[in-house]
This record gives C-alpha cells, structure tokens and sequence, in this order.
C-alpha cells in the first residue's frame, strides 16, 4: 500500500496522459467513424467501397500493428511528429474509428425504413435524410455500443507505453520493476486507476441503455 | 461469390502455416557464439543442499532475457546465446548438468523477483543489476560483471558528449530499466519509452529523440551492427552497474558456491572464453571478473 | 444496401458520382505510390531485405509463432464463450443477490486492460506465459460475450419471454429455450467479430513474452538486425490481416448457411440487432 501512496504523483501523471490520450483520440474517432458510416450507406459507390475497405482493414489489424505503422512508418515517408503523442493518437483513433463506423452504420439500420421514405417524400436530399432524420435517432440507439468502444480505447491505449508514450500502464511497469518486493500492489494500483476512467463510462452506458430503452 | 472468396483466402492461410510446419524439419541456423562446456562427472555435494537436488536432478531451470544482443538473445532456433547463457551453462556444468539439458525461461524485467521467490526457475542470469531493494527479496551471487550506463547517438551529432548534455531533451530507453530511471531522475532528460532497446533506433536515426540509453554493453551491439549511423556518445560510463546472479532468498550454500564457481572460472580461463565466445567479438577488451560480493 | 435512403440516382448524379470515384480513387492510387516510392527509396523494398523469406528457419520461427497464436486464441475463445453465457445469465438472474455481484465482476472485468490482466495472472499466481495469455483472453471476453448475449436477449421483443412464462415454463427454461438460441443468433455479427478481437489480442501476449507471431516477429527483427524490421512486420500484418478476414468471412458464410436453412421460420437476422464488439 505505501508503494502506491509514495507513488502517487506518478500514477496521476500516467493517469493524465491516458485520459488525455483517450479523450482526444476519442473524439477524432467518433467524427471520423461517422463520417465512415455515412460514406458506407451514401449513394458514390466509390465511397462506400473506400469505406468498407477501411473497415475491414482496420477491424483485422492488431493494434499493435497499427501503431507500428503510426509509430516507425510513417517517420520514414517523412511524417516526424515532435510529440510522439500524435503518432499514438493517430493508431488509436484510426483504428478505434473503424468499429465506431461499424457500430453506427447498424445503427442507421436500426432506424424505421419509414423515417427515411417520409424524409425523402417530403423532399430531402440524402445528407438531409442521413443528418437530420436518421443520425440523430441512430446515434442514440448506438449510444450503449459506442461507450463499450470508448471503453476499450482507454484500454487499449495501454499499448502505447510500448511505442514511445509514458501513460498509466508505462508507469505501472517502470514502478514494478523499481519495487521488485511488491510488484503485485503496483499493479493493483495502476488496475484501480484504470477503473477510474471505465467503471463510470460503463455505469454510465447501462443507465443511458436503460433510459433508451424505455424510450423506446 | 463471397463464399467462394473466403473459401479461398483460408486455404492460402492454411497453406502458408502448412508449408512453414514442413520446412521446419530442414531448419538450419547461425547459432554463433555458442559452446557446450562439458560437465563434470557425477559432482558430489552434501545432501539437502540445493546443489545436490538440482544434480541428482540432471536438470536445472535458469531464466534470461532473450532480447539482451550479446548477453541473451533467442536465435531463429529458439535457444538463447550470449554471455549471460554462457555462464549459466559453465554454472549448469559444475552441477554435471548438460547444456542442452538446461531449461531456458525467458525472464522480462518485471518477473524476476516473483519468478525467482516462486521457484519457476532456479537462477537469473539477466544482466541483472545487483540492487539493495532488490536484495530484500531474492539474494545476489556475483557479480559476474560490471557493466555501465552509457549514451547512444547518431553518427553526426558532436552536441552531446556527457549525460548532462540531456537535460531537457528526449531520450529513448526500455519502459521501466534502470537506465530510464536514471536518466531522467539524475540528468532530467525526458524518457521516451519503447518496448525492447532495438525499438529506439528508429526514433533515434529519424532524430525524434536525441540519445539512447542503456549499459554500455548493449550499446555497443547496436554501434557494431550500424556504425555508419550510430556512434556511442561517449567511452566512459556513468553509473555501475553489477551483473549479479539471483536466486532464491537465504539460500547462503548456493549463493556461496556460485561464487566460488565464478573465481575458478576467471582462473581456469573459461570466463574469458565465455566472453570472447559472445560480447568480445564486439568488445575487444576482456573484462576480468569483479571483486566477488560475498555478504 | 439501405437504399430506402437516396432516390434512385438520376444520369447526371451517376455521371457527377462516377467523375468524383475517379478523382478520389486516383488520389488515393497516387498517395499509395507515393509511399511506396518514398520507402522504396529508403531501401526498404532491396531484394536484399526481402531474401531472408527464402530461410527455411525464418519460416519456421513465423510458422511457431502463428501456431501459438491460434492455439491461445482457440482455446481462449471455447472457454470464454461458456463462460459469458453463465455470467450472462448470472447476470439477468431474477434474484438481486447473484444479480448485483455479478454486475460488479462484469463491469471489473471489462474496465481492465488485458494486457495488465496477462501480468497480474502471471506474477501474482506464478503461471506459464501461454496460461496468462488464454486466462486473461478468456476474462476479459466472457465479459465482453456476457454483455453481447445481454443485449441480445434484451433486443427481444416482451412477448416472447411472457408467451414462455404463460405457457408454464420456469423462469429459466424461457430463457434456454426461448430467448437464449434467438438472442445468440441476432448477435452472431458481434460475437463473431468479438472472436476477432479476441484472436488479434493474442498480440498483447508480449508483455508476458509469450511466444507469439508478433513476438516472433519481434524476435526475428532483434536477432536479424533492424533492417529486416520493416519486411518482417509487413509479413506479420499481412497473415493477421488473411486470417481475422478469413475467419470474419467464415462466420458470415455459415451464417448465411444457416439462415436459408431456417427459411421459413421468424428468427430471419432482424435489421435492428448493434453491433457491439468491443475492440
């Protein structure tokens, strides 16, 4: 226990990076895996290949994989970041974006086939149908499934304390190896602030589940 | 169409892992730096010491790193070589153990305390550096070597020269080594951590970091392989860093005679062999053995 | 598609979608090119490089690793599916005293990181790496296939579970025999694609060294000298990439095998089932 108290400096500056890292990664993931969505069900062929494309890419890389490529390829074709930060960003939110389009895409399925017709016969074009009509209904039904995403984002940007970003789970590893008598407490300390990011963003899907459900 | 595709895609897979199984049986492989010391016949110890178990036993458990060039590194075969598995053979011999009847476990830096305390193996060989924290919870024989941190730069940098030439800027080392602790809390360099030591070259020869760091030794692996990109900062070293080998808390017999093992080897010339076997074919000088650390 | 969302493209709109696929898609071609000259003038495509593929030890190390691979994942994935099917119905239990507990365990299992799990397995209960690797797949996606099952079974029309109770089964049977096969069928998608997940998360057996084809390739790239990096990494991306799409199309197959067996009844794949995989 005094390892973690000792430590606790450490901890909450790990704990920072990680929320900053999900937070920022998070969002870029949201717009763009919106974006993916939308270009999976619009009528250019060419996008909706180029967005299944992606998704399926991106869906059956282990995120190691795409770090490496955010991390050491992209470097060599001359994309140098200063912050290694932005190379951790952009795994994560490529890689999250993906199943973000996914989970929104059955989405925009789960709305009534009448919502749309009734927004077409009133005269929308498609990106009025899909913005005010559909999206709007579908993100709220997806709501429970994105924050299960979110989720795993803020675990899995745990794989970037191997690609050159100090966050909780690098600073976990650096206090167990510099407290070999109690690398158990260690890692009992860095799961607790884990859980302070996840255990509320899932009490906070079930009790948005429970409310769009009755709404229902 | 789709299932046709699928069909498809999995018989190349299935191929691929198909043929990589076939062509195992005619694997060769450079193994360099290896040597099999022949072991004593039939040693006698006093019986319930340790070393009389693991010799009846004709086997003995040691871990290692397996991503350490010149002192533990796993080969295309899957068995270790360097200075660290050197010695802990020349160790397995005096037992009358075989090198090939050694059992290799890879240790990474955060398992060795739990995995010595928990008997998964009988002794780590890692360049291990003998600490008091570390003291508390398993024993140290050695050390058998005395390595030091040192700095890694790219060819053409002549701005740093010591450690206080980092302060402030980033530096590449293994998330949670020492060296990394010691860079930053000594010299207030900026860590940025990668999984193994080789990760940080990319980052060094792109120049997104300055330096990297670890011991000397290791360093000197990477300068060997690329010396048209990367040149050590520096000959001397900064910290000392004693190589010991763990093994089990107040086991004081074992821990003794390890240490008597390790001054015949430097007598009877076979630690220099060792040595020139692996990281001497990197580092031209020889070491000689430390003052051995008998507490 | 969901054509329901867009009229019927007209010629003009066809001639002004196909000019845009072309632009896009020659952008696209060009910036790819671009790479690929860009690291092809780093060397990286030498044949040099490229020629430890004609080692038969180098295939062998990469055949190990993918072996490791699929056997952690395999037997991750046939523990773990049971498993989230008890929690799952744990977890819906009509008694508050299993209910709530459960909840707990389910919302602590999801919140960690399985790479911390696969640690904490292996240093605090002292087990082999390839046993920290399946037990900390296997928590974590019980959990996750738990939480899918859920949602399945709550996607459920009322009716079908007060048409089980009315016609006197228990509790229980209802959700066996009524609930239970139309929810795992509605979420075959994310179950299926939570299996990828699960297979690709054997990469995160690194911290624990395990012996798999991303470590593998690690390895190989350590031991060979970082030149080799980019080829071997570019291998390993590839076979992952060929095995999570193969084992992604499969399910999707067999699916749709099964669906037009079934022809004729109701449990047709209703278009408002999430996906809920967690990646």
């Amino acid at each position: 226990m005094d390892v973690i108290i000792e430590n606790l400096p450490l901890y909450w500056e790990g704990f920072l990076r990680t929320l900053f890292l999900s937070a920022v990664s998070g969002i870029i993931a949201l717009i763009l895996g919106t974006l993916l969505a939308a270009a999976r069900v619009s009528p250019v062929a060419a996008l909706r290949g180029f967005s299944t494309v992606y998704v399926e890419i991106l869906r059956n890389t282990p995120l190691t994989i795409a770090f490496f490529f955010s991390a050491i390829v992209l470097p060599r074709i001359g994309v140098k970041f200063e912050q290694f930060e932005v190379a951790a960003i952009i795994a994560l939110s490529t890689y999250t974006a993906a199943f973000i389009a996914e989970a929104v895409r059955s989405g925009v399925n789960s709305v009534p086939v009448g919502q749309a017709e009734a927004a077409r016969s009133i005269g929308m074009k498609f990106g009025q149908v899909l913005s005010l009509i559909i999206l709007p209904q579908a993100l709220r039904t997806v709501i429970p499934p994105l924050i299960n995403i979110l989720i795993a984002l803020v675990k899995n940007s745990s794989v970037a304390g191997a690609f050159f970003v100090l966050e909780l789970f690098g600073y976990g590893r650096q206090l167990a190896n510099a407290n070999g008598d109690a690398v158990i407490t260690v890692l009992l300390g860095t799961a607790f602030f884990y859980l302070l990011i996840t255990v509320p963003l899932g009490i906070l899907a079930n009790t948005v589940e429970r409310k769009v459900a009755i709404a229902r | 169409m789709k299932a046709f595709m699928s069909r498809r895609k999995s018989f190349v897979v299935a191929a691929t892992a198909a043929l990589a199984l076939s062509l195992s049986a005619c694997g060769g492989g450079d193994s360099g730096g290896s040597s099999n010391p022949s072991p004593v016949e039939k040693p006698t110890f006093a019986a319930g010491t340790t070393m009389q178990k693991l010799s009846s036993a004709g086997t003995i458990k040691i871990g290692t790193k397996f991503d350490q060039p010149l002192f533990g590194q796993v080969g295309l075969d899957g068995k270790p070589v360097g200075f660290d598995v050197e010695i802990g053979k020349l160790i397995a011999a005096k037992l009358g153990i075989a090198a090939d009847k050694i059992e290799w476990s890879e240790t990474v830096s955060a398992n060795r305390e739990p995995f010595i305390e928990q008997g998964k193996v009988d002794l780590v060989i890692a360049t291990y550096t003998i600490s008091d924290k570390r003291k508390q919870v398993v024993d140290f024989a050695g050390p058998y070597y005395e390595a030091g941190q040192a700095l890694m730069v790219n060819k053409d940098n002549n701005t740093i020269k010591k450690p206080e030439d980092v302060k402030g800027k980033k530096v590449c080392s293994v998330t949670g080594s020492t060296p990394a602790a010691t860079i930053v809390d000594k010299y207030g360099a900026e860590l940025v951590p990668a999984a193994t030591y080789s990760a940080c070259l990319e980052p060094l020869r792109n120049k997104q970091v300055e330096a990297v760091t670890t011991d000397n030794v290791i360093l000197a692996g990477f300068v060997d392989k690329e010396p048209d990109a990367f040149k050590l900062a520096s000959e001397e070293t900064f910290t000392k860093e004693p190589y010991g080998i763990g093994l089990k808390k107040g086991d004081t017999e074992f821990r003794n005679w390890i240490n008597d093992q390790l001054e015949s080897f430097e007598k009877d010339g076979s630690y220099k062999k060792a040595w020139e076997a692996t990281a001497g074919s990197v580092i031209k000088t020889a070491p000689s053995l430390p003052a051995i650390n008998r507490y | 598609m969901s054509s329901v969302l867009y009229d019927v493209p007209g010629p003009k709109a066809r001639r002004i979608s196909l000019i845009a696929s072309i632009i896009g898609g020659l952008l696209i071609l060009g910036l790819l090119a671009w790479v690929v000259m860009t690291l092809a003038q780093q060397g990286i495509f030498d044949a040099r490089r490229w020629q430890i593929f004609t080692r038969t030890d180098v295939w062998r190390l990469l055949g190990n690793g993918l072996v490791a691979t699929l056997s952690a994942a395999a037997l991750a994935a046939v523990i773990a599916f049971p498993l989230g099917l008890l929690m799952c119905l744990l977890r819906i239990s009509d008694a508050a005293a299993i209910r709530v507990p459960m909840r707990v365990i389910l919302e602590f299992l999801r919140g960690m990181p399985v790479v911390l799990m696969m640690l904490f397995i292996l240093l605090g209960f002292g087990t082999s790496a390839f046993f920290a690797v399946v037990a900390g797949l296997v928590l974590y996606n019980a959990a996750v296939f738990a939480e899918i099952i859920r949602a399945g079974i709550q996607s459920l029309p009322k009716g079908q579970r007060e048409a089980g109770l009315a016609i006197g089964l228990t509790s229980y049977k209802s959700r066996m025999l009524i609930e239970l096969p139309q929810a795992i069928r509605r979420m075959m998608p994310s179950l299926v694609a939570q299996m990828v997940v699960l297979l690709k998360d054997t990469s995160l057996g690194y911290i624990v060294a395990y012996g798999e084809l991303l470590r593998a390739v690690q390895v190989m790239a350590d031991f060979l000298g970082t030149q080799f990096l980019f080829p071997v990494f570019f291998v390993a991306a590839a076979i992952y990439i060929a095995i999570n799409i193969s084992v992604s199309r499969l399910a999707v197959w067999i699916e749709r095998r099964g669906s037009k067996k079934a022809a004729g009844g109701t449990a047709k794949a209703e278009p408002d089932v999430l996906e809920a995989a967690a990646p």
